[in-house]
């Protein structure tokens, strides 16, 4: 009820639009911050090593997080949702694993992709389906397919691994479109993009929100809560597919281990994102900030030499950091006022 | 002893012989970011008296009840107890002094035992420091006994109804030998005979010696039973003193700085044509036989206990839960409805009882909220316009004058009253045919529930077919063109004109006039 006296007070009818301009937003915005941590870790990294600043070094960056961040964008809305899937980086050993199979019958790159992408979609629905159709929450059912398609893989493949892939199935990986930008770089330019305008700017991303904020309250606004569910794990699964295919091109072989690990970090790109980890609130354009720091942050490392251990320690640090940060900073606001 | 004093004018006994407060609140003070929710307040509990808090939404009655249970800490400001100045920097410290709250919804865990519930951070322990369950279960029984309540103390609270969960509370409440209870809208949801029970259960902790601050929004109530009243008006007070000593006019006065006039709005129906037709409408569990029709410009009530089955036929006409038998008529033409979606599709909305949870989408703004459901027009080819969702929002808001700092505010900082505004515009923004309003000024303040009641009139008045549940009489009489009474499911009775009379619903919705079953 705090503000609930102001309102009484401060108005008569005509009530203003906006409270803040959309200026005023983003001073206060967590993107913001995210964008001064960016520019801080690339600073850093600049100072630290002589080869960072190299556009060729800088393109070979992006790599680090342009697969994970196409799962990150679906992830988000799926979060925001107030759902979860955490199944995405065994998705992707499914989807890598069936196109392996497909390669030794002898199919050809076009249907290799439509291959890679249909598995994503189809254990998309699978999760989908168990979550809405069952009403299981969502972290117990993906925990569960987590394991499952990736033991479906390692069944199939044991220790062994499949390779020999067409040549051209190299470009989704290793290709680049113009100069040091990547086929990856533009993918997820693109994905960035869209993801942003589905979020942001039509109806499906409004009523993702709003299920995100009061599923029941949006099933008594006829928002039909199942569908929107149920496209968004397929959303997700088909991004997972798309990774799919990128991450089997650049490496050029499938193994069951592929991507190993990777629902975490997809998960910890979202979060640092901005994206309330409860569901709700969050933005695109802050998943493609944390998505630059992630990515920056291990490449940076990599070039100075730093164990991935220390690696995954600072960006576990980062996060706890990002999200306390603010917290603490208000904490120590309302103290001083006090 | 002091129970039915109300209307004897003869006050002397009181002021000869004063007695001193159990608790004393003086010059309390409680900012917010930008908002002075409590300004220099004074409260004063007595020990055997119920003291009624009255106040619009907003005007800090929470707040107050936050400071005291020790979840709020007060800028400023003395609490005294027994008059030993004390404070309370945690929850437990309140508890351990003996004040203990009953909160409108009651914060209780329903997958714990009933003598859990009551015993909760308090509970009997053996010698080992663990929980002496045969101890905890014969201490909740004798409680419950106490209070007259026949619940087991080893059920899952689950299994309870609404009414006698509050009956768990009064124990826990009871369990912790507070001197100082507080009764935060504890009515608000219960049916007519659990309100008397409740009624009876004051009076005997008023014989306890307990003192009692009563929230309240219903003057029948506060009159019954409050010995002394305490008025609070944006975060200030504004009046109090002895119930005996004011009237009602007096008292709507200082809570809204203005004489509001309560009557309902004059209204001279207009019904147009048959627009709803209910045929044989049944649920398996929730209710049977359901059959009425409605006309446009015509206000239908919805009377009967808490539990008769009226929400739930509202929300199978909306498409939430799925009749089993039965079918809808809009008109005349069969209207298939098995969704919300398509409920709004064929121009039936409905605003839901629980505002928190069904009506308003917190963590949004109000444009956002008030558009939602029109977001099919509002859109361009699934694109959203936040242009036109700001003019639906500005058009809709001001029609109800809605009161807030801006559009884009979020809907969980408005006041109930406010959230309810906001979401029946959304509802209106769509341009509905049959609006359904459950219980639409429960827990509202007054100035707004005089706004809605104008508003439905006006709604009616331009043909739109309104159907009102409600469980308050006056609301149900002075609004209604007719009136259907449900009992346990089923219509008990129809009324209107000359029979539409109080105990004709009281009656018909207890059952009394038929054998007891």
């Amino acid at each position: 009820m705090s503000n609930a006296e102001a309102n009484s007070q401060a108005t008569g009818r005509r009530i203003p639009d906006r409270l803040r301009t959309p200026l005023q937003r983003f001073l206060a915005s967590w993107e913001l911050l995210l964008l001064v941590v960016a520019i801080g870790v690339f600073v850093v990294n600049s100072f630290a090593s002589p080869y960072f600043l190299d556009p060729w070094n800088l393109s070979d960056a992006t790599f680090n997080f342009t697969e994970k961040a196409l799962i990150a964008f679906a992830m988000a809305l799926l979060i925001i949702s107030g759902e979860i899937d955490l199944s995405v980086a065994s998705i992707i050993a499914l989807a890598s694993t069936a196109m392996g199979f497909a390669v030794q019958m002898g199919v050809d790159t076009s249907l290799l992709v439509l291959i890679g992408l249909g598995v994503g979609l189809a254990c998309g629905a699978f999760n989908g389906f168990l979550v809405t159709g069952f009403g299981l929450p969502s972290i117990v059912v993906t925990i569960g397919t987590m394991s499952l398609f990736r033991g479906v893989s390692y069944i199939v493949l044991g220790d062994k691994a499949y390779t020999g892939y067409p040549a051209d199935f190299a470009y989704f990986g290793q290709g680049y479109v113009w100069w040091v930008i990547s086929f990856e770089f533009l993918l997820f330019a693109v994905m960035a993009l869209l993801f942003a305008i589905l979020l942001h700017k039509t109806n499906f991303g409004r009523a993702v929100y709003v299920i995100g904020n009061n599923p029941v309250g949006a099933l008594f606004s006829g928002i039909r809560v199942k569908r929107v569910k149920f496209a968004l794990f397929l959303l997700t699964g088909l991004m997972s597919g798309v990774a799919a295919v990128c991450l089997t091109s650049r490496l050029g072989a499938t193994r069951p281990s592929i991507a190993f690990g990777w629902e975490l970090e997809v998960v910890t790109m979202v979060v640092l994102g901005g994206i309330n980890i409860l569901g709700g609130s969050g933005t695109i354009p802050g998943v493609v900030i944390a998505a630059f720091v992630m990515g920056m942050v291990t490449f940076g490392f990599g070039l100075l030499n730093v164990p991935g251990i220390v690696m995954s320690i600072f960006i576990g640090l980062l996060l706890i950091a990002v999200i306390a940060l603010p917290r603490i900073a208000r904490h120590i606001l309302a103290r001083r006022k006090a | 002893m002091l129970a039915n004093s109300q209307g004897i004018k003869n006050v002397h006994a009181y002021e000869t012989n004063e007695p001193a407060p159990v608790l004393s609140l003086k010059g309390i003070s409680k900012s917010f970011p930008g908002v002075k929710a409590l300004s220099e307040v004074a409260l004063d509990l007595y020990s055997g008296e119920v003291t009624a808090l009255v106040g619009e939404n907003g005007a800090g009655k929470s707040t107050i009840v936050k400071v005291l249970t020790g979840i709020y800490q007060p800028d400023h400001g003395q609490i005294a107890i027994g008059g030993t100045p004390v404070s309370f920097p945690t929850a437990q410290d309140a508890g351990k002094a003996g004040v203990t709250a009953i909160h409108q919804e009651t914060v209780l865990f329903d997958d714990l035992s009933v003598a859990e519930n009551i015993f909760i951070g308090h509970a009997p322990k053996t010698r080992f420091g663990l929980i002496d369950r045969k101890q905890m279960v014969h201490k909740a029984q004798e409680l419950l006994e106490r209070i007259g309540a026949q619940i087991d103390p080893r059920v899952m609270l689950k299994e309870l109804g609404i009414a006698n969960k509050h009956l768990v509370a009064i124990a826990r409440a009871l369990s912790i030998d507070a001197k100082i209870v507080i009764m935060d809208e504890p009515t608000a949801s219960l049916s007519h005979k659990e309100i008397e029970e409740t009624y009876e259960l004051v009076e005997r902790l008023k014989a306890e010696g307990k003192a009692i601050l009563f929230i309240s929004h219903k003057f029948d109530e506060i009159f019954r039973i409050a010995n002394r009243y305490t008025v609070f008006r944006d975060g200030q007070m504004v009046g109090a003193g002895k119930i005996d000593d004011v009237d009602e006019q007096k008292l709507v006065k200082l809570m809204v700085g203005r004489s509001v006039d309560q009557v309902f709005p004059d209204r001279h129906a207009k019904t147009g044509n048959e627009i709803l037709k209910v045929v044989g409408y049944c649920h398996p569990t929730e209710f049977e036989d359901i059959g009425f029709t409605l006309r446009k410009g015509e206000i239908l009530g919805f009377y009967g206990l808490v539990g008769a089955g009226r929400s739930e036929v509202m929300q199978a006409l909306f498409g939430v839960t799925k009749p089993s038998k039965g079918a809808v008529r809009i008109d005349d033409k069969i209207a298939v409805i098995r969704s919300p979606d398509e409920a709004i599709n064929h121009g039936i909305v409905y605003v839901p009882e629980d505002r928190g949870k069904q009506g308003a989408i917190k963590g949004l703004p109000i444009f956002q909220n008030v558009s939602l459901p029109s977001l099919k027009s509002t859109s361009r080819n699934g694109f959203l316009r936040l242009a036109e969702e700001f003019k639906l929002a500005r058009d809709y808001t001001r029609r109800l004058d809605l009161r807030a700092a801006a559009l884009d505010q979020d809907i969980g900082d408005l006041s109930g009253g406010n959230q309810q505004k906001v979401v029946i515009a959304k509802w209106l923004a769509t341009q509905p045919r049959v609006i359904i309003l459950d219980e639409p000024t429960k827990g509202i303040d007054i100035g707004s529930k005089a706004a809605v009641h104008e508003f439905m009139a006006e709604l009616a008045a331009e043909g739109l077919a309104v159907i009102m549940v409600s469980s308050e009489i006056p609301e149900i009489l002075g609004m209604s063109d007719r009136v259907i009474v449900m009992r346990e499911g089923r219509i008990a009775a129809e009324f209107q004109g000359d029979r539409l009379t109080p105990e004709n619903l009281v009656r018909a919705a207890a059952g009394i006039s038929e054998a007891v079953s």
